[in-house]
């Protein structure tokens, strides 16, 4: 690690820093020995100081000019969460250019667009696999002139021109800063808070992904209003796993660190998550649906499996919990035996569980991207996790609505947060503007001018309502909400989200626009339901043949049929109750190209690949034939050949609440 | 395959060894060269003498005729602990691990050969030994991070899948820091994914720290795609020696492996 090294003071009092370079050199100097950074490294935790973190970038920024960055030139960042990859953002904005990070998952071949249609001048990389990605690909980036490498295992050899080991890099660096000690604060200094910071490519769940450009402004107003309404100071611990491609890991990771001065961590591996979590202990956190969906199931399935007096405690001291837990973390009043109750259960099962899961300092979670299920909200609140459910987009910096602390409906997103405003159009569609609204999209002037209005409110592509208590509702993508032949409102997500509150069904899609009935396709969550499996003496040898047993589609009805029930309750949706599903013979797969890169289905595609599924669906057969196209991990593909059953599931009348 | 790596002289040379087991003849009259820093296979049906070959070669067994040369040195009768003192280290067929042991653990008996203090020193857990341990426990991280095996660092190895532990035997038999590396069917039973994963280990092992690696593998897309050099042995006697592409046009491998026409 560097060594620590000085850093002239940035900012003279009363100004306020309006750019990332400024703020880091403001931690510098106000709080340069507190960690910025850490990074696992050999088994234990290596720590960079604010003043180190400075001093690092400033040898990477100078380093960079001196192979050819050049203000307003966009510099790629691909690989996981590692400090060095962050530190690469910082140096691209003190150099006044545009960081761009990619998923590190991509394939070369998807990298391509991106890259090229950012016109990349650089990039900077975690290692091997990323360089042998840009090399393959980059007699098809005429732009590119560098690649910076940060692990250099298995580079050695590596004789091309234009690659460069990151030490390299720093060292050319500072050799700079020892012969021109102004150049770099003069390159901070010409930073304006309106100058762009960062582009991100939207996930392209329709069409090419675009570029979102953010400026300081937007990013820094944003990450502060967000820090203010939480309350997050200096010393809150962050974990930062989530893809550095991402708008969310983009805010919570690096932009309210860089506001507040608070501590990130990088994990060993995308593998040990868990035990980093543990190790660290954030009191700060943010993960998708899926992950709390996977906490909790593993916390059930071992306690299925825990002895006898365990189990009982386990169930009785939850049980309290969902009673009283909530109430006291919302600070309503409770009674005193209840709190002795709660305080015993502190001792015996909370503090225990989430010491297990890494929650223990745990103030505030974060979810977002889907809707969670009530029972997810009750079981963390319970313990004591104050998790709530976040609306937002790239386009908005993703701050657009957020739970209340007090007020948490496990089926809304919550109310706008400060600066933002939201209204719905008259369509039903989601508009929202605020400071944190995307500068344009990337030479998409076109695009830009489609989702933004002259007025500045954007078009989210979401439909939704408020609800009676001021709650923004999302109910499905706008484009995707159709009609069916009876004329009844089909909002698949709605219906896919109620399915996947159960934890044996790990993904739906549902059908119905256009048809006299809705239908559902269905990947069974393998853990949960080959654990059921397991119970039962039913034998399998894999997904395939496990998602094709009766008895596991008997227990996927019971679950559509208590969707149904419920549907039917609510005369706006008991039309699209489900009649008839079938379980899919493979997992949906990115690879596969039927999700996103973050594990959005793509509704359209799959539609297409297997359209005569859905004629089936939509007919009376009892199975169909379908053959499909898999991509190994390894780049290849092959042909998977499957019968498919289909049954059906029972509706219900709709319910007569809707007097009026 | 890289073009930069050197491969160097001979450095482990057996010559015309005899193995018998009572009156079943193992190996008859085999010769083969170990060159530095090369992967080499040896190949054959089953019950062809390859894993005796490899037992010769570290000194389990001891041959009845012929004589192993390593380093310009011949030896007489070598026992498997003085082949690891002097740089062969070495995976089995079936794994040979301690399954109640963590990963680390296990992979630290591993640097036991490297550890100077004595007993008392190290039940007092005081002055070399401590110093050997931090600088063991280095050692072994790096091993850990360079097998990408971090997320198991403390589980025991018996609670992990067939290919897990297979990574683990290897991380094992590198932290003796060998210069010879024999591996006993390192791919058996795993699937496509964890054979790839496996075949980068190897190649970057041998490109990395320079190890000789020396491998017994029935897979032959494998064994054509790593190998610098394939022996192949059938019935205990060398049928083939060369580069992969001088075997896939040797008539008697051709024979051996698919039969001939009678």
């Amino acid at each position: 690690m560097a060594k620590p090294e000085t850093v002239r003071p940035a900012i003279a009092h009363g100004h306020t820093a309006d750019t990332f370079p400024k703020l880091l050199l403001a931690h510098a100097q106000q709080r340069g020995a507190r960690p910025a950074m850490r990074e696992k490294d050999l088994g234990i935790w290596q720590t960079w100081s604010w003043q180190e973190v400075a001093a690092e970038v400033r040898a990477l920024a100078l380093g960079l000019a001196s192979k050819g960055f050049k203000r307003g030139d966009r510099l790629a960042v691909i690989g996981d969460n590692r400090p060095r990859l962050y530190m690469a953002i910082m140096a691209a904005q003190c150099l006044g250019g545009v960081p761009v990070p990619l998923y590190q998952d991509s394939a070369a071949e998807e990298m391509v667009f991106v890259l090229s249609d950012a016109e990349v001048a650089m990039a900077v990389v975690e290692d091997q696999e990323q360089v042998d990605k840009l090399l393959e690909i980059r007699d098809r980036l005429p732009t590119l002139q560098a690649i910076v490498y940060d692990d250099a295992r298995g580079l050695r050899h590596y004789q091309h021109s234009g690659l460069y080991d990151i030490a390299e890099i720093l060292g050319a660096g500072r050799v700079q800063h020892d012969e021109h000690p102004q150049l770099f604060q003069n390159m901070v200094d010409l930073g304006r808070g309106s100058d762009p910071a960062i582009m991100l490519y939207t996930s392209g769940t329709t069409g090419h992904p675009k570029g979102v450009l953010h400026t300081n402004d937007s990013m820094i107003i944003t990450a502060r209003n967000a820090a203010n309404l939480e309350g997050l100071t200096e010393h809150e611990e962050v974990l930062a796993y989530l893809p550095m491609a991402w708008v969310g890991d983009n805010l919570f990771s690096y932009a309210q660190s860089m506001v507040t001065g608070f501590c990130v961590s990088c994990p060993e591996s995308s593998d040990t998550v868990m035990t980093d979590m543990r190790e660290i202990g954030p009191t700060y956190y943010f993960a998708p649906p899926r992950v709390y969906e996977n906490l909790l199931t593993q916390v059930m399935i071992r306690m299925e499996d825990a002895g006898r007096l365990k189990y009982r405690m386990f169930h009785y001291f939850m049980d309290h919990a969902r009673r009283v837990g909530t109430a006291i973390l919302e600070g309503k009043p409770v009674g005193f035996w209840d709190r002795v109750g709660y305080k015993l259960g502190e001792l015996l099962v909370y503090g225990p569980v989430k010491n297990v899961l890494g929650f223990t300092r745990l103030k505030l979670a974060y979810t977002a991207g889907e809707a969670i299920g009530p029972e997810l909200f009750d079981f963390y609140r319970a313990l004591g996790v104050n998790i709530k459910q976040l609306y937002g987009q790239t386009e908005a910096y993703v701050m657009v609505c957020v739970h209340p602390n007090d007020k948490v409906k496990p089926d809304t997103v919550g109310v706008p947060v400060p600066g933002v405003e939201v209204k719905i159009a008259d369509s039903g569609e989601v508009l929202f503007r605020g400071p944190g609204t995307f500068h344009s999209y990337w030479k998409r002037d076109d695009a830009t001018a489609e989702t933004r209005n002259s007025e500045g409110w954007v078009h989210s592509g979401d439909a939704g309502f408020f609800d009676e208590d001021g709650h923004l509702k999302i109910i499905d993508r706008a484009k995707d909400v159709g009609r069916m032949n009876c004329g009844s409102l089909f909002a698949p997500k709605y219906l896919e989200n109620k399915l996947k509150f159960f934890q044996q069904i790990k993904e739906v899609v549902a059908f119905g626009d256009g048809c006299d009935y809705a239908t559902a396709f269905i990947n069974i969550d393998l853990i949960a339901v080959g654990n059921w499996a397991e119970k039962r003496g039913l034998a399998y040898t894999g997904y395939t043949d496990l998602a094709g047993q009766e008895p596991v589609y008997e227990l996927i009805r019971e679950c559509i049929e208590k969707m149904n029930a419920d549907l039917a309750t609510d005369p706006r949706l008991a039309g699209s109750q489900i009649r008839r599903f079938l379980i899919l013979h493979k997992e949906l797969d990115a690879d596969d190209g039927e999700l996103t890169r973050t594990r959005k289905v793509r509704r359209k595609f799959i539609a297409e690949r297997y359209a005569p599924l859905i004629a089936a669906l939509n007919s009376d057969a009892r199975d169909c034939t379908i053959d499909a196209q898999v991509k190994f991990e390894d780049g290849r593909s092959g042909n998977i050949r499957a019968t498919v059953k289909i049954r059906d599931a029972k509706t219900f009348p709709a319910t007569a609440k809707e007097a009026a | 395959m890289n073009p930069h790596r050197k491969i160097g002289d001979v450095i482990l040379q057996a010559e015309a060894i005899s193995l018998s087991f009572g009156g079943v003849k193992a190996l008859t009259n085999i010769s083969l060269e170990v060159r530095e820093h090369e992967v080499l296979s040896i190949i054959g049906p089953n019950g062809a003498g390859k894993s005796s070959m490899l037992n010769v070669i570290n000194g389990v067994y001891h041959p009845q005729q012929g004589r192993v040369i390593y380093r310009g040195e011949a030896r007489s009768k070598m026992r498997p602990h003085e082949a690891a003192r002097q740089g062969i280290a070495r995976t089995f067929q079936n794994i040979a691990l301690f399954k109640g042991m963590s990963v680390l653990d296990n992979i630290m008996t591993g640097r036991n050969l490297k550890m100077r203090s004595n007993f008392i020193q190290q039940a007092l857990y005081w002055g070399r030994t401590q110093r050997e341990e931090i600088a063991n426990r280095e050692q072994v991280e790096k091993i850990i991070d360079f097998l990408e095996i971090q997320h198991i660092r403390k589980t025991p190895v018996g609670r992990l899948p067939y290919g897990l532990q297979k990574r683990v035997e290897l991380a094992r038999a590198l932290a003796a820091e060998p210069t010879l590396l024999l591996l006993d069917e390192p791919m058996a039973g795993m699937n496509v994914e964890e054979k790839q994963d496996m075949c980068r280990f190897i190649l970057d092992v041998n490109d990395e720290f320079g190890t000789t690696i020396v491998l017994i593998e029935h897979d032959m897309g494998v064994v054509m795609d790593i190998s610098d050099r394939v022996v192949v042995l059938d019935y205990g006697k060398k049928i083939g020696d060369g580069t992969p592409d001088e075997i896939r046009g040797n008539a008697d491998v051709i024979a051996a492996y698919l039969g001939t026409a009678h």
